[in-house]
């Protein structure tokens, strides 16, 4: 039977357990299950929040894409992507990846894997809102993170 | 995201085509497509990044800046 992933991209936030107790609801066969928050982080004291903006549509299509393609390539019994836009305050839910394999390894790699591949190519951009009020900049990419691509081209 | 509707001289055949066009519309434009590495291309929401990518039968080209998602 082909694993399909659930993916959403939306304003509202997301619950962990709820999302993973539907993920594993049905799962028999699971020996692990791994997930992925990314948080809204102050950056040492300078930021209220972040304004996430996205290109509606492609960001669904290519998140599903990633998700279908770490299914496949890590043999996943399940996959949630969740990714929200607008303005996100300091401590609150960004994203979300929950991956359900037979193996730990395989768990990790998928969220992992996804993870990598939503921060490069995923049609998301965030900008910045200062603690002092005054006007925050676009986040700048990271060398980083395209770097982290390269260790699953093999 | 900001966007605009352009009926395209049909001269303009390639994302180069295309981005040449761009170039030529101020200085502002000419700016921004110079870096031609930084700025990134979805044709139909597909990346693309082939200068020679025929844009015949394109609807809706999107430039942006790097992402910085998740």
């Amino acid at each position: 039977m082909k694993i399909t992933p659930k993916v959403k991209v939306c304003l509202e936030d997301f619950d962990l357990k709820h999302e993973i107790d539907q993920l594993t609801a049905s799962q028999q066969n699971a020996g692990a299950v791994v997930s992925f928050t990314g948080v809204c982080r102050d950056e040492d004291g300078l930021l209220d929040a972040l304004e996430l903006e996205h290109y509606p549509g492609m960001a669904e299509a290519k998140i599903s894409e990633y998700a279908q393609s770490a299914i496949e390539r890590f043999e996943l019994l399940g996959l949630t992507a969740i990714h929200r836009f607008g303005k996100i305050a300091v401590g609150d839910n960004i994203v979300l990846l929950v991956a359900v394999a037979r193996n730990r390894q395989a768990a990790f790699d998928g969220a992992n894997y996804v993870m990598d591949f939503l921060k490069t190519n995923a049609p998301f951009w965030k900008k910045e809102h200062l603690k002092d009020g005054s006007k925050g900049k676009w986040v700048d990419a990271k060398d980083a993170d395209n770097s982290a691509l390269k260790k699953w081209q093999s | 995201m900001g966007g605009e509707i352009l009926d395209l001289s049909p001269d303009i055949k390639t994302v180069g085509d295309l981005i040449t066009f761009q170039r030529s519309r101020g200085e502002v434009f000419d700016e921004i497509f110079q870096h031609e590495t930084i700025v990134r291309i979805a044709v139909d929401q597909e990346h693309v990044d082939d200068m020679g990518f025929d844009l015949s039968e394109a609807k809706e080209i999107a430039f942006f800046p790097p992402m910085t998602g998740g």
